[in-house]
């Protein structure tokens, strides 16, 4: 597991300098490509530890829908290059104490699950393989599964009707 | 992991040495002969002109002279671009094309990196290049490369998702994602308890085939779905204010992506480095694969240049409705039909 550690120093360092910007930048086209490199990063750690599956989930989704969506929004509405002056807000304390409260329910969550289990990359507690999470999603959870696949088509749906009021 | 290709034992660092080496050839060498043979040569005959003729014998160093061109000119920033992201956008490009070659196996030890979920990886890595369209048509501080840019969106999400489903019908049939998983199975495959020639996808996933074909069209921007270049239109879309070594780098991501998409459709749909209905042993498939593999993506990508050369452009809605209300609906009732003819046979 040692080159594995060292790579995920590496990725995290870079992850936490961009997530840092993300929110420091004064522009919001570079936020958005700042946060590209964190979700990427997102995904390597979920390949270092053999999650290949959500890994790639995670470059398809998030990097090749979720950010696009949000740049060709900003490049549809609002989007000067150069340093722009109202990004910033008088909520940032709010924002930061959310932020440290998040910090803190997901540090006791991961210790109180984790403590100080050594994780091997084929062991029990492993990621599972491909075949794994279908098992589990069309066996296990196949309700859950088709009961929020149904209220996101109504989401769907409903975002469509109350953008095409006429 | 050290294989033994051609029966040559090799530590693992000379098999990635070679991996390496064969994944630039593998991205580089199609590409050129797809801009030549293609773009070049078959394009002028159907236009009844010669093409180049002048450098090399029969224009066929016309490509080098291209490029040495290219890479003398200045690299020019338009005034008010964004530099940063100007000079970053033809980078992720070309950097999401070579990744997806990684997963293309060229025969049964050769290939770059044989993931389980190899196909869907392939499809996640190509959708990356959007966000380089979008970087160059935004930096580009240029109203015209950022429709460009708006337009390429638009059209790579809605074919993206065509591409995916009809990619849905090969793996129901395949049973794995896995891109040698999918060679072995047609090679291995019957129709109708006839084994002789495999089965090759092409003729259980005809319907698989056309939607892949048409939606790898319009995720490559060639004509008739080349909106976001229009020169009409928009100059040259989000390429209008690059020049040389980064328009190099956009013309290569072109083509290679071309290279890609097709490598990718002969493995779903051709049967991939295997031929069908005679088997060698795996060393000598070791290096007649490749040679197969790329008698298969020239055919593909033929196709794909036939179809850029012959139709007049779509316009924008036509585009939209075409991808939305015929492809989605015609590639999901596609693959329900093959779950259900998987499930009874």
């Amino acid at each position: 597991m040692v080159a594995q550690n060292i790579f995920f120093g590496i990725i995290a360092a870079a992850m936490v300098v961009s997530a840092i910007k993300v929110v420091t930048t004064k522009n919001v086209v570079h936020a958005a490509l700042y946060l590209v490199i964190v979700l990427a990063g997102v995904a390597a750690q979920f390949i270092l530890v053999g999650a290949e599956f959500t890994g790639v989930t995670q470059v398809l989704v998030y990097i090749g829908a979720v950010i696009v969506l949000f740049l060709f929004g900003i490049m549809l509405t609002r989007a000067r290059i150069g340093h722009e002056m109202d990004v910033d807000n008088e909520r940032r304390w709010i924002a930061g104490l959310t932020a440290l409260l998040l910090f803190a329910v997901m540090t006791y969550a991961l210790l109180d699950a984790f403590d100080d289990t050594d994780i091997e990359a084929n062991g029990a507690l492993a990621p599972q393989a491909t075949q794994a999470v279908s098992d589990s999603i069309f066996r296990d959870y196949l309700i859950p599964f088709e009961a929020v696949s149904f209220l996101l088509l109504a989401a769907l749906i409903g975002a469509i009707v109350v953008a095409r009021r006429e | 992991m050290s294989s033994g290709v051609l029966a040559v034992d090799l530590a693992y660092w000379q098999v990635t040495i070679l991996r390496v080496l064969g994944l630039l050839a593998a991205v580089l060498l199609p590409a050129g002969t797809i801009v030549y043979v293609f773009l070049f040569k078959m394009m002028s005959f159907m236009q009844s002109r010669l093409g180049p003729m002048e450098a090399g014998p029969y224009g066929s160093m016309q490509l080098l002279a291209e490029v040495g061109k290219w890479l003398q000119k200045e690299d020019l920033f338009p005034d008010g671009a964004d530099r940063k992201v100007f000079a970053w956008a033809p980078i992720v490009v070309v950097v999401s094309t070579f990744i997806m070659y990684a997963v293309v196996p060229f025969g049964p030890d050769a290939w770059f990196a044989d993931l389980p979920t190899g196909i869907f990886f392939a499809l996640a890595v190509s959708s990356v290049s959007v966000i380089g369209i979008l970087m160059a048509g935004w930096a580009s501080a240029n109203k015209y490369s950022l429709m460009g840019g708006l337009r390429a969106t638009g059209q790579l999400i809605a074919y993206e998702l065509p591409l995916v489903l009809a990619v849905l019908g090969v793996v129901i049939q395949a049973g794995t994602m896995n891109m040698q998983g999918i060679v072995e199975a047609q090679r291995n495959g019957e129709i109708f308890g006839f084994g002789g020639i495999g089965n090759p996808f092409i003729l259980t996933q005809f319907v698989g085939f056309a939607l892949f074909m048409i939606a790898m069209q319009a995720e490559l921007t060639q004509p008739p779905f080349d909106m976001p270049v229009a020169e009409s239109e928009l100059v040259a879309g989000y390429l209008t204010e690059y020049s040389g070594l980064r328009f190099l780098l956009f013309f290569i991501g072109e083509f290679a992506t071309a290279g890609a998409f097709s490598a990718i459709a002969a493995v779903l749909f051709l049967g991939g480095w295997a031929l069908p209905g005679i088997s060698f042993d795996s060393n000598l498939m070791n290096v007649l694969g490749p040679l197969v593999m790329l008698g298969k993506m020239m055919l593909v990508v033929f196709l794909v240049m036939w179809f850029r050369f012959t139709y007049p452009r779509f316009r924008e809605d036509q585009l939209q409705i075409f991808a939305w209300k015929f492809l989605i609906p015609i590639s999901l009732v596609n693959i329900a039909v093959t779950a259900v003819l998987k499930v009874a046979f």
